[in-house]
């Protein structure tokens, strides 16, 4: 858990990040979206302490945060970058290692933490181990990045813009490897990112950031129904908000009594998915598997425009 | 089978050209100090070699022109080397009367033009080749040790320079002791201050400008001003430090010249250090910052060695430099291989003056090789094979 209250930095004059206060829950994952300069990477380095706040408290599972030096504090907490920031120098296997190093871990306990990681990750690590950062694909060096800010096992994952330098269908694969990763460790994460749609695919609670401030801190859900200004509005994307509907839902729940003919879908992929399955096939209704490929009913397109529209 | 034409290999062959056939190979002197007489390659050389080393010019100008393969170029350009050294030593032999020593027999334009030419040649295949750094070293190396085995082997005996050497012997190798000692001992000294004063200027922004506009005045004071500079306050140190003038420090000698090229070094160390912590990526400090290293980890663990081949080219400068500076020394009677340079000077014996710089020369550019080697080995990332 981490209690943020009435943080506040200041640069000069201007206050970067203003009074913010939020509680993160264990175990979720939580966005900062805002317009670039609202004060997210600020907010976000104050948690581990990179920046020292002008006013206010961290607290982080009841302890202050400036109860430990800031290092220590920094080794508990993993923290992942934008373009990665592998040492250029050390091969996978030894920026993987980093922390646990700093640490003294025991060397067989290193290598078998670096060789989960990297299995963990799709890297095979007898491959991947011994080459050096420049030897890999920006996906690859993403993933790295974020196993060595996993290697010592952190509560904790801050991620600052993480999946921003990449491409469209490698970005897609790392959130869901994010995802997965989130369930495995049950590491509470604070991602920092601009893209909404973003946002939306990995959050459980989302803050809004404007000038310093937090202007919404709620669930995808919520705030699709109810922005609390005009600025969340658009920053939604007030067009885009029937399908960020159905993209946060999954399938199963979606899910009615009855048969249907046609290609099945997976209960655990989004309703808009669903949706788009539904309008490519031309058909009224589709089955849905689970994962185990029972049969769970079907899933209709008069009931996904049912669960599209703005709750009442 | 078409014949196609090296451009540097026409240059390299006019070289030859005049050096074999137009410019003469040795110069006799009847003693050490009077004007010498030219001798060209015929006359220099016993019947029968003189000729074949004409020859052996002619081959090596149609050899050069054409585009023949590299490793072939190298090889003759190697064994030329070979084969000039050891002809001018027996120069030496032909040219001197029996039973003579007062006359001095000298390598002439032409000698030093073949020379040049068949060097040029041998760079240029080497450069072609891209040897790995290990190996230019081994090349070194062994270069080294042909020169050692013609020096030992009193091929060279006969030649002015080596009678030169003759006469003083024991002097030659105290000098050169003080020369190593000056250059390497300013650039140790300069590391140890400069390395940590560039990791200050690095770190403390305010510091950086004010620090490398110092260093950079202090490097364009002239030598013999700062050696002016500095009697002075030395002097005064010799005279009120107790201790001071047991150590040797006084207004002339030794600590002047040392203290001269420390000054000198400081620049391209400190520079250097900046420029090479200034490179360090962004994003992989941020990152060891934010895993949680304390400043000295992220120094020593990511930004030293990320910054090691700058800084190393910096020190290769300075090396490379002190060497060269280091002649100077003799001027204030600070030793070194520049009391056989002044000493020729002040006598007009060429030979004399030879005997100083040839040594220096051979030492700064084996310590460039061996540098420029060991900075391109840090600069290459490991394991690129996989
Ligand atoms: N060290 C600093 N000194 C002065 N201003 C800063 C510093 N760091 C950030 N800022 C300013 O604070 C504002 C918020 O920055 P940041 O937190 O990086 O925003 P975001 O991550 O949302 O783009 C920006 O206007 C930025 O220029
Ligand atoms: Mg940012």
């Amino acid at each position: 858990m981490i209690e943020i209250d009435s943080i506040t930095k200041r640069y000069g004059e201007t206050a970067v990040v203003d009074s913010v206060s939020m509680t993160i829950a264990p175990h979720t994952i939580t966005v900062i979206v805002g317009t670039s300069g609202s004060g997210k990477t600020t907010l976000m380095r104050m948690i581990n302490r990179l920046v020292e706040p002008t006013s206010g408290t961290i607290l982080i599972d009841g302890a202050d945060n400036r109860s430990i030096p800031g290092y220590e504090l920094r080794r508990r907490i993993g923290y992942a970058i934008q373009g990665h920031g592998l040492f250029p120098h050390r091969t996978v296997a030894e920026n993987i290692a980093t922390v646990p190093t700093l640490l003294g871990w025991e060397k067989s306990r290193i290598a078998a933490k670096v060789k989960e990681l990297l299995s963990l990750f799709q890297l095979d690590p007898a491959a991947f181990g011994p080459r050096y950062p420049h030897e890999l694909s920006g996906g690859q060096q993403q993933r790295v990045g974020v196993a060595r800010a996993l290697a010592a096992e952190p509560n904790i994952l801050l991620m600052d813009e993480p999946f921003g330098a990449l491409d469209p269908v490698i970005r897609a694969k790392a959130q869901d490897d994010l995802l997965a990763i989130q369930k495995h460790f049950g590491t509470t994460i604070v991602l920092v990112t601009h893209d909404m749609e973003e946002a939306f695919h990995l959050a459980d609670r989302i803050a809004v950031m404007d000038k310093g401030r937090i202007v919404q801190y709620a669930a995808p859900e919520e705030m699709l129904v109810n922005p609390a200004t005009d600025f969340v509005e658009t920053l939604i994307g007030a067009g885009e908000r029937p399908f960020r509907l159905l993209s946060i839902g999954a399938v199963a729940d979606a899910a009615e009594a009855g048969e249907a003919e046609g290609e099945p879908i997976a209960a655990a992929s989004s309703q808009r998915d669903a949706l788009s399955a539904l309008l490519w096939s031309g058909r009224e209704a589709l089955p849905v598997v689970g994962a185990d490929g029972a049969r769970l009913g079907r899933v209709t397109l008069a009931g996904l425009a049912r669960r599209a529209a703005r709750p009442q | 089978m078409t014949f196609r034409i090296d451009k540097l290999g026409v240059v390299i062959a006019a070289l030859l050209a005049y050096g074999a056939f137009l410019a003469p190979f040795a110069n006799f002197r009847a003693n050490r100090i009077v004007p010498g007489e030219a001798r060209g390659i015929l006359e220099a050389l016993p019947a029968g070699l003189g000729a074949a080393l004409l020859g052996f010019a002619v081959i090596a100008i149609v050899v050069v022109v054409l585009k023949t393969p590299t490793v072939f170029r190298l090889l003759l350009g190697l064994a030329a080397l070979l084969a000039l050294a050891i002809l001018v030593g027996l120069s030496a032999g032909h040219l001197t009367p029996p039973e003579n020593t007062y006359a001095r027999v000298s390598p002439a334009s032409g000698f030093w033009l073949l020379s040049f030419a068949f060097a040029l040649l041998t760079a240029d295949a080497l450069a072609r080749l891209r040897l790995s750094p290990l190996a230019r070293v081994a090349l070194l190396a062994a270069v080294a040790a042909a020169a050692a085995g013609l020096l030992v082997s009193g091929a060279w005996d006969g030649l002015s320079i080596l009678k030169e050497y003759g006469s003083r012997a024991d002097s030659f190798w105290l000098e050169a002791g003080r020369h190593v000692v000056l250059a390497l001992g300013s650039l140790v000294a300069a590391t140890l201050v400069g390395l940590p004063l560039g990791i200050l200027c690095h770190r403390v922004e305010a510091l950086r400008a004010g620090v490398l506009n110092v260093l950079n005045i202090i490097q364009t004071i002239p030598s013999i001003a700062l050696f002016g500079l500095l009697i002075a306050p030395l002097g005064w140190i010799a005279v009120h430090v107790p201790g001071a003038a047991a150590l040797g420090i006084r207004g002339i000698g030794a600590a002047p010249a040392f203290i001269a090229l420390f000054l000198y070094s400081l620049l391209p160390v400190v520079a250097n250090t900046v420029v090479g912590l200034a490179g360090v990526p962004r994003d992989a400090n941020d990152a060891a910052r934010g895993i949680g290293m304390t400043d000295g980890q992220r120094l020593f663990r990511v930004e030293l060695p990320l910054a090691f081949p700058v800084i190393l080219t910096g020190i290769r400068i300075v090396l490379v430099q002190n060497i060269g500076l280091a002649t100077i020394a003799a001027l204030i009677g600070g030793g070194g291989f520049g009391v056989f340079v002044f000493q020729g000077i002040g006598q007009t014996a060429m030979d004399l003056v030879l005997l100083g710089a040839v040594p220096t020369v051979a030492l700064a550019f084996a310590a460039a090789i061996v540098l420029d080697a060991a900075t391109e080995l840090s600069n290459r990332k490991p394991g690129r094979a996989a």
